[in-house]
């Protein structure tokens, strides 16, 4: 018999892309559902999973396109398995009508998106990051989302698996922002023992199915959730609806929905948001990146150190929700804030509104295709010391 | 304060129960379908199909997508899934592999079906997926205001199509069988009775099911095209249709100066695809349990 608990880890030191460590977190997390279409440089995923979930117990389906992807993870969650799908910036685009109908039914999954170089076809092989601001706007209407960006191979396993918490604790679609280089670079990935994860539990129904209200949130401003199969009845819709889950074609069902979906988010990120501070003790000028780009920045830190600026990073990890109330504490105490990241000025729109006009905001930006050099980055350093 | 005096005169407050009663959500109703629509008749067909079959209620499921007949799904008193436009099919997919036990069926309208998720019902059709699809076909997107549809017939006014419709409809049948379906079949909401044995063998069959459902639409439809009533609409249907089992392909195109061939076309087995997922997952067991999944060198 297979140990399928075991099974979900692949425990030891290995040498693995982003891609496949992205896969081994979702299924430490307790992934049993992946539904997606091939796609570089996502396609590794994919890939992984549909060699791994066999031994999980777990279903793999490789869909007609990325919007049969999106919907089938939706509906697995509606019948209770935790689900994913990944896809790059094509996929992407045909998957946001569908996050929508995620966020608003409150249904818990995780999206991948591995960037690479847009608008449309662009350079499917090499490196973007110019998703980012599709991750938090793609869909149309008002809602609040969670988006995560990993920097390595590890920390693409270890996202994956607080992705699937988020998106139980907070009973939403989760986004990883990966890119090509990070999804297809081969580093040290260390998988602990099953027995160390636990996949995070589905927030299931507390009372009856005659006294049960689909959209009521709880204390914290989440709802419990009924899944397929149990007596529950429940009626889910993308129509605007109330609590018990029934459409209300109003302004004051509209109103008490978006208000609730966004401030469930809004009111949490304290919880949510998490940050990497590296040298911001006595920084005067500090980089503020994510993914591969906030890697790169490293060197060009290393290097302004040893001529003697006092730079720091802050590292994304959260991308979304922004970090507002800290990036504007940070402006109000540097000369200048340094924002690398492979498209042509997204993120550093964010910290420029953060910083209130507080200290120099200087965009580095890359059109994709390549990495910035250290150089670029350091340049910029340069600038905002003078 | 007295009791009030029981006389058998007085009426009785409460309504009578309809057997159907319970399987609506009554604190929906009223719906939204217009007079002399033919989606309520497909839909209590749909239900009396549903009560003859032996599933358990809390396992059945509906899914649909957006436009009037999709609203079913927001009436009917099981666990209802109303996803995106053209969606359904999906959505459904992931809801049954996730869960093999339950019987999920979609309730939903020919545009919805056909045009936007067209490509999704011909790839479930292939798959062999277990699903059951009741297709209203009321030759028209209703519920933006009576656009053509792909279920429109030739020639047929609708407000974009105002001197006609210049496009081919689908012969839906035709397009179900070529893509897999196991049980196809066509009538009309003026043939209940054998709309509802239709229904419930697609029901209790395994694999991909499809009943399509002619059914009139007097208010954008019928308007336009000389018929403003839905009884007349109704008789019309009735005399202009043909019973006939062993039609094949062509014969199931829907032109206006043709009567509509209906019956229960196609009855097949072929493997489906949770039939065929849980012979590998078995094999997979076997496999897996004789091979070492280790770390660094899986799967070489």
């Amino acid at each position: 018999m297979l140990d399928r608990n075991k099974n979900r880890a692949l425990t030891g030191v290995h040498f693995m892309n982003g891609d496949c460590a992205c896969a081994e977190g979702a299924l430490m997390a307790g992934c049993t559902f992946f539904a997606g279409y091939p796609i570089t440089p996502a396609t590794e995923i994919a890939e992984r999973m549909a060699q791994r979930l066999p031994s999980v117990g777990g279903i793999f389906i490789q869909m007609e396109d990325e919007i049969a992807s999106m919907n089938a993870i939706l509906g697995a969650a509606w019948a209770g398995a935790k689900s994913m799908t990944a896809t790059s910036g094509p996929g992407f685009s045909l998957m946001m009508e569908n996050l929508g109908l995620g966020l608003v039914t409150e249904t818990p999954c995780v999206l991948v998106d591995v960037q690479r170089g847009g608008p449309s076809t662009g350079l499917p092989t090499s490196v973007g990051q110019a998703d980012m601001m599709q991750a938090r706007w793609g869909s149309h209407g008002d809602y609040e989302i969670i988006a995560l960006a990993p920097e390595s191979p590890q920390e693409c396993f270890d996202l994956a698996i607080k992705a699937f918490e988020l998106s139980e604790k907070y009973r939403m679609p989760v986004l990883i922002m990966m890119d090509e280089v990070i999804g297809h670079m081969n580093e040290k990935v260390i998988i602990p023992e099953a027995s160390t994860v636990k996949p995070y539990p589905r927030r299931l129904p507390t009372v009856p199915p005659d006294q049960y209200l689909p959209y009521h949130p709880g204390t914290d401003g989440i709802a419990e959730m009924a899944i397929a199969g149990q007596g529950y009845a429940v009626h889910v819709t993308g129509l605007t609806h109330n609590e018990k889950g029934y459409p209300e074609i109003n302004s004051r069902a509209q109103a008490e929905m978006v208000q609730r979906i966004v401030q469930k988010i809004r009111l949490n990120t304290k919880q949510i948001i998490m940050l990497e501070e590296d040298q911001l003790e006595n920084a005067e000028i500090v980089v503020v990146s994510y993914g591969i780009s906030a890697r790169i920045a490293q060197l060009s830190i290393q290097q302004a150190r040893n001529e003697g600026i006092k730079v720091g990073l802050l590292r994304l990890i959260t991308v979304w929700p922004f970090p507002e109330e800290y990036v504007q504490n940070l402006a109000a105490k540097v000369k200048g804030l340094i924002v690398p990241e492979i498209n042509m000025g997204q993120m550093v729109r964010e910290v420029e509104r953060c910083s209130h006009g507080k200290t120099q905001v200087i965009g580095v930006s890359h059109p994709g295709g390549g990495l910035h050099t250290p150089e670029m980055i350091l340049d910029a350093i340069r600038r905002a010391k003078e | 304060m007295t009791e009030p005096s029981v006389s058998e005169n007085v009426v009785p407050q409460k309504q009578p129960t309809h057997p159907m009663d319970s399987w609506l959500r009554q604190d929906r109703l009223p719906h939204i379908w217009c007079p002399g629509c033919g989606i309520g008749i497909a839909f209590s067909a749909t239900i009396a199909a549903i009560k003859e079959s032996d599933f358990p209620r809390e396992k059945i499921s509906i899914v649909s997508g957006i436009g009037c007949s999709s609203r079913a799904a927001g009436y009917l008193n099981i666990d209802s899934f109303h996803t995106t436009h053209g969606r359904a099919i999906p959505f459904a997919t992931g809801l049954k592999l996730a869960n093999p036990d339950l019987k999920v069926f979609l309730f939903a309208g020919d545009g919805d079906l056909f045009s936007i998720g067209g490509n999704h019902f011909i790839h479930a059709a292939r798959r062999n997926m277990d699903l059951t699809i009741i297709c209203i076909n009321n030759y028209i997107y209703g519920m933006t205001g009576g656009q053509f549809s792909p279920g429109t017939p030739m020639g047929a006014m609708s407000s974009t199509s105002p001197y006609g419709n210049q496009d081919t409809p689908f012969n839906l049948p035709h397009l179900a069988e070529a893509a897999g379906a196991a049980f196809v079949a066509r009538w009309t909401t003026a043939h209940v009775r054998q709309l509802k044995k239709a229904i419930s063998t697609a029901f209790q069959k395994r694999g991909f099911t499809f009943v399509e459902v002619i059914s009139p639409c007097p208010t954008v439809y019928g308007r336009r095209n000389k018929q403003p009533f839905g009884i007349q609409m109704m008789k019309t249907l009735l005399e202009t249709s043909q019973i006939n089992h062993n039609a094949r392909g062509h014969e199931w195109d829907i032109l206006l100066d043709k009567p509509v061939v209906l019956g229960n076309f196609i009855d097949r087995e072929r493997e489906t695809f949770v039939e065929r997922q849980k012979a590998f997952q078995e094999h997979m067991e076997t496999y897996l349990s004789e091979k070492e999944i280790k770390g660094g060198t899986y799967g070489d």
